[in-house]
């Protein structure tokens, strides 16, 4: 076992420090270390984007990110974009567009179009289809996340 | 696009799904995601060859790692004979293959199969100590290939294994990696094609492909001191997979009780038992929880897959179109162990269409690749690939429209399969006709290199027992408890089916999903059982309930019992009282009352129905294909399919946009791909490519709704046979582009160049 080191990262608003070992990837940390286990893990090599979170306010797979280069950062993840008691509109669109049905990929693809919307707030279904590019979905077709995202970008 | 209009109030509407806020906020709890008191981690050590003896194992390097606890390996399970089963819905498994494949004995049959497991208290520990387990093996010749497989001369993967003829039940007296033959027959085949004016006859192959689900399998398991053996897991079955353990184990059913956690995904691929019966062993060992979870790279290599498969169609017909004989030869890798979805293949490669003369042969068989499970509809997709690739070129030979074609052959009513029964109501040809008058078929496609296919599918579906309890709530809401683990939003459409016999709104119906000490029996998540199954169970709740509101009521009011009744619109009625008026009382003014009036009340079922019944589904597909590059691209779907009754329509939908786009994925990229030592080559999502958004176009949706006769709302279930016809119909539309058929998938841009390029034939 190689030895710990401090970190601290800004994690939905709160600064959380703990000493890890280097080789911590950043999803360990934010499910084994904080508790926050919304992101999931899917496929260790980065294709499936269900790690997806946002590292100072842009979309990263948080599998790809060891723990200790966060340092600094503020980082996102689902349970952070609700504020307060009102969900977050991509969240609501996910619900009321039945953009699911197993719901593995769900945060993942929530954090991409959170991304997503950021960068283009009024995508066209072929913009949103190719900001979904690095996130996989094996349920759905992608139909009904589609109509989810661009519900939440009229909303927006 | 929905076509019938329906006499329900819950039934076929919207409503969003209970479970949805936790899925979308990140806290639904998936199986990774729990974390329990002095918790361990487990990881499995897997034999990097596909075939060989195990000489020798050395776990004491291991031990001594500090913060190893304990390791396992076959010695630690209950040795099981060929003979002793575990049910699994209405057939059997053999404990000797489930406990086989779970963790090698004696022999390795395939890469990545599990040789012993190891527990540390910290994940990375686990990990370093997989490299310190030394493992001695005699490597065998791998067979990989079903054809070498069936040579007498191919080396042997099971000495013991004989094939068993399933019509008569022997077993041949010499050994065979050929597990299985069945065969079915109907008509005279031979004068059937006889009889023919055309006969077209052709072989086919597709690869092992995986289930894909997002999440990877895991398990948590607490060896109790007092014996009781707790499991939470991602599973389809928790009841399956309780029975198995404790056949495993051989372990008290009653000792076992197992919780399941939200499933990211199954298809098929999460019913068999891989990490529990490890964790479980290990905890027992430890005295502490241990906890398991498979890399992507292990659910490639040793979960999953479905068969490799090698069909030959021979179909003959008179010059109109009329089919008069088929013929099928169907040959399915089972993987390491036998138990391929062959016998599926065989019921429904020539279903769809009434042929008079027939005869079906499949096999079984052995080879050095990860153990097939079941996938969506397992068996039909390959043999629909098949039969629907000759009808295409049939249609293209007689100068026939193709939907015309299958319409000219479709099974209806009273029509007999080959193997005997014949159908009741179907919606076989509603669905060919949806297709031909659909906006899509009646397009005209333009531009080079595009070309439009067609293919048409059976499912067969299941029924199967379910169980659910149902508490009123005195805020006039119920409760309902359930056993079928929701993958793609049952809990939402049983619920509304218990909605609608209250007749009460949907979002009064609280559904829960429970562990097997909590509600009664209750089968697997799939055959497309659950909203079929669980929704009569529900609804048998609701009746129970209808009956005994009745007779409190009758109660409060001093009546008889049978003087009172239960409405649809969730009014309870009574005889006049004295003031001359109508007794009545809604179901929510009584549910306050029912406290105070002799208690609360539960309505409850334990369902068992035979009477599922088929589903039927034609798909069209307009594709283009790059001549510089060989890529497939997908430019319009449209999908049709009898599902009976939607329940929920955007559930209906999202099935078969799903089922739609992983057979898209199956026909133009999936594939485990293996060396010649059988060691799989792309074991990732990077290398096995799975659709992404941008493969795929909108996948339209025709829900063509033939309510099932053996249901109460109709249900014929919905969620597989939109896998089935996608493979064939793509390469349609690839032949139609090109002029070139694809007998082979997956139909790769490396496979379309070879085609299209001169000089590389």
């Amino acid at each position: 076992m190689s030895e710990k080191v401090p970190v601290e990262v800004r994690v939905n608003g709160e600064l959380r420090s703990a000493a890890v070992e280097p080789r911590l990837l950043l999803v360990h940390f934010l499910r084994e270390e904080l508790g926050l286990t919304g992101t999931h893990v899917g496929c260790d090599t980065s294709q499936c984007g269900a790690c997806t979170v946002l590292i100072d306010g842009r979309s990263a797979k948080s599998c790809t990110v060891f723990a200790v280069q966060a340092a600094g950062s503020a980082v996102t993840t689902i349970e952070g974009l609700a504020e307060g008691e009102a969900l977050h509109p991509i969240q609501e669109g996910f619900w009321e567009e039945h953009g699911l049905q197993c719901g593995y990929c769900t945060p993942g693809m929530i954090m991409a179009a959170a991304s997503l919307l950021k960068e283009n707030p009024d995508p066209s279904e072929t913009e949103i289809r190719s900001g979904l590019d690095g996130n996989l979905c094996r349920c759905t077709g992608y139909q009904h996340i589609v109509n989810a995202i661009a519900r939440a970008a009229q909303q927006g | 696009m929905v076509t019938a209009e329906k006499p329900y109030k819950v039934v076929g509407t919207r409503p969003i799904r209970p479970d949805g806020t936790d899925k979308v906020t990140g806290r639904a709890n998936y199986g990774a995601d729990i974390r329990l008191p002095g918790m361990l981690y487990g990881r499995v050590k897997r034999s990097p060859i596909a075939h060989g003896k195990i000489k020798r194992i050395d776990a004491s390097k291991a031990l001594a790692l500090p913060g190893v606890r304990a390791v396992m390996t076959a010695e630690d399970l209950p040795r099981k004979g060929r003979r002793e089963f575990a049910p699994l819905g209405s057939v059997k498994i053999s404990l000797a293959t489930l406990s086989g494949n779970v963790m090698a004995r004696d022999k390795v049959r395939y890469e990545g199969h599990a040789v012993a497991a190891v527990c540390a208290t910290d994940p990375h520990v686990a990990e370093d100590a997989l490299d310190l387990i030394e493992v001695e093996y005699e490597e065998l010749p791998p067979v990989l290939h079903a054809d070498e497989a069936m040579l007498a001369s191919a080396p042997l993967i099971d000495e013991e294994l004989h094939t068993r003829e399933m019509a008569t039940g022997e077993s041949a007296e010499e050994p065979s990696n050929v597990a299985m033959h069945f065969v079915t027959e109907m008509g005279d085949v031979e004068a059937g094609f006889a009889e023919a004016e055309i006969v077209l006859e052709r072989s086919f192959k597709t690869k092992m492909v995986h289930q894909g689900y997002i999440e990877p399998h895991n398990a948590t398991a607490f060896w109790r001191h007092d014996g009781g053996l707790e499991i939470w897991c991602s599973t389809q079955a928790t009841f399956v997979m309780r029975d198995h353990l404790a056949g495993l184990l051989e372990h008290p059913v009653s000792k076992i009780r197992v919780t399941p956690q939200e499933i990211g995904g199954g298809f098929g691929g999460k019913i068999s038992v891989y990490l529990e019966p490890l964790a479980a062993v290990l905890s027992r060992k430890t005295g502490k929880p241990v906890k398991m979870t498979l890399t992507r790279d292990e659910v490639f290599r040793a979960t999953g897959p479905t068969s490799g498969t090698a069909i030959r169609v021979k179909l003959g017909a008179k010059r109109d179109g009329t089919l008069v004989a088929a013929e099928g030869e169907l040959v399915y890798e089972a993987g390491a162990f036998p138990g391929s979805p062959v016998a599926a293949g065989v019921r429904c490669i020539f279903t769809a269409y009434a042929i008079p003369n027939q005869r079906i042969d499949g096999y079984d068989v052995l080879v050095n690749k990860p153990k097939v499970q079941p996938y969506r509809a397992p068996g039909a997709s390959a043999a629909c690939f098949a039969t629907d690739s000759v009808m295409d070129e049939l249609a293209e030979r007689l100068d026939l429209d193709p939907i015309a074609l299958r319409l000219k052959n479709a099974a209806v009513e009273g029509t007999r399969s080959a193997d005997g029964a014949a159908f009741g109501v179907i919606g076989n040809r509603d669905c060919l006709q949806a297709i031909q008058s659909s906006p899509h078929y009646r397009s005209e496609l333009q531009g080079p290199n595009r070309g439009r296919g067609v293919a048409h599918g059976y499912w067969y579906n299941a029924g199967l027992e379910s169980s659910a309890y149902a508490s009123v709530n005195s805020d006039g809401t119920v409760a309902l408890v359930l056993g079928s683990p929701d993958i793609g939003g049952t809990r939402a459409s049983i619920a509304m089916q218990l909605a609608e016999t209250l007749g009460i709104p949907a979002e009064r119906v609280i559904p829960q999903v429970v562990d097997t000490d909590s509600v009664g029996f209750t089968s697997v998540t799939g055959g497309s059982r659950t909203a079929f199954a669980g929704g009569w169970a529900a609804h048998e709740a609701g009746l129970d309930l209808r009956q005994q509101l009745a007779a409190r009521a009758a109660k409060i009011w001093g009546v008889e019992a049978e003087q009172v009744r239960y409405r649809d619109d969730a009014v309870i009625v009574g005889p006049a009282g004295e003031d001359g008026g109508e007794r009545s009382i809604t179901f929510t003014e009584l549910a306050a009352k029912l406290a105070r009036t002799g208690g609360m009340i539960v309505g409850r079922a334990d369902s068992n129905h035979a009477s599922a019944a088929p589903t039927f589904a034609t798909h069209v597909v307009d594709v283009e294909v790059d001549p510089e590059t060989g890529k497939v691209e997908i430019l319009r779907y449209t999908a049709a399919q009898d599902v009976g009754t939607a329940i929920h329509p955007s559930y209906v939908e999202g099935q078969i946009q799903g089922g739609v786009s992983q057979g898209v994925g199956w026909a133009l990229n999936e594939e485990y791909r293996f060396d010649e030592k059988g060691r799989m080559e792309n074991a990732s999502f990077l290398d096995y490519r799975m659709p992404t958004a941008l493969d795929l176009p909108m996948i339209e949706t025709v829900l063509v709704e033939v309510p099932n006769p053996g249901h109460p709302y109709g249900v014929r279930g919905v969620g597989e046979v939109p896998i089935v016809p996608p493979l064939a119909a793509v390469a349609n539309a690839v032949h139609a582009a090109t002029g070139h058929r694809f007998t082979e998938l997956p139909i790769s841009p490396a496979a379309v160049l070879e085609k299209l390029l001169p000089g590389e034939e």
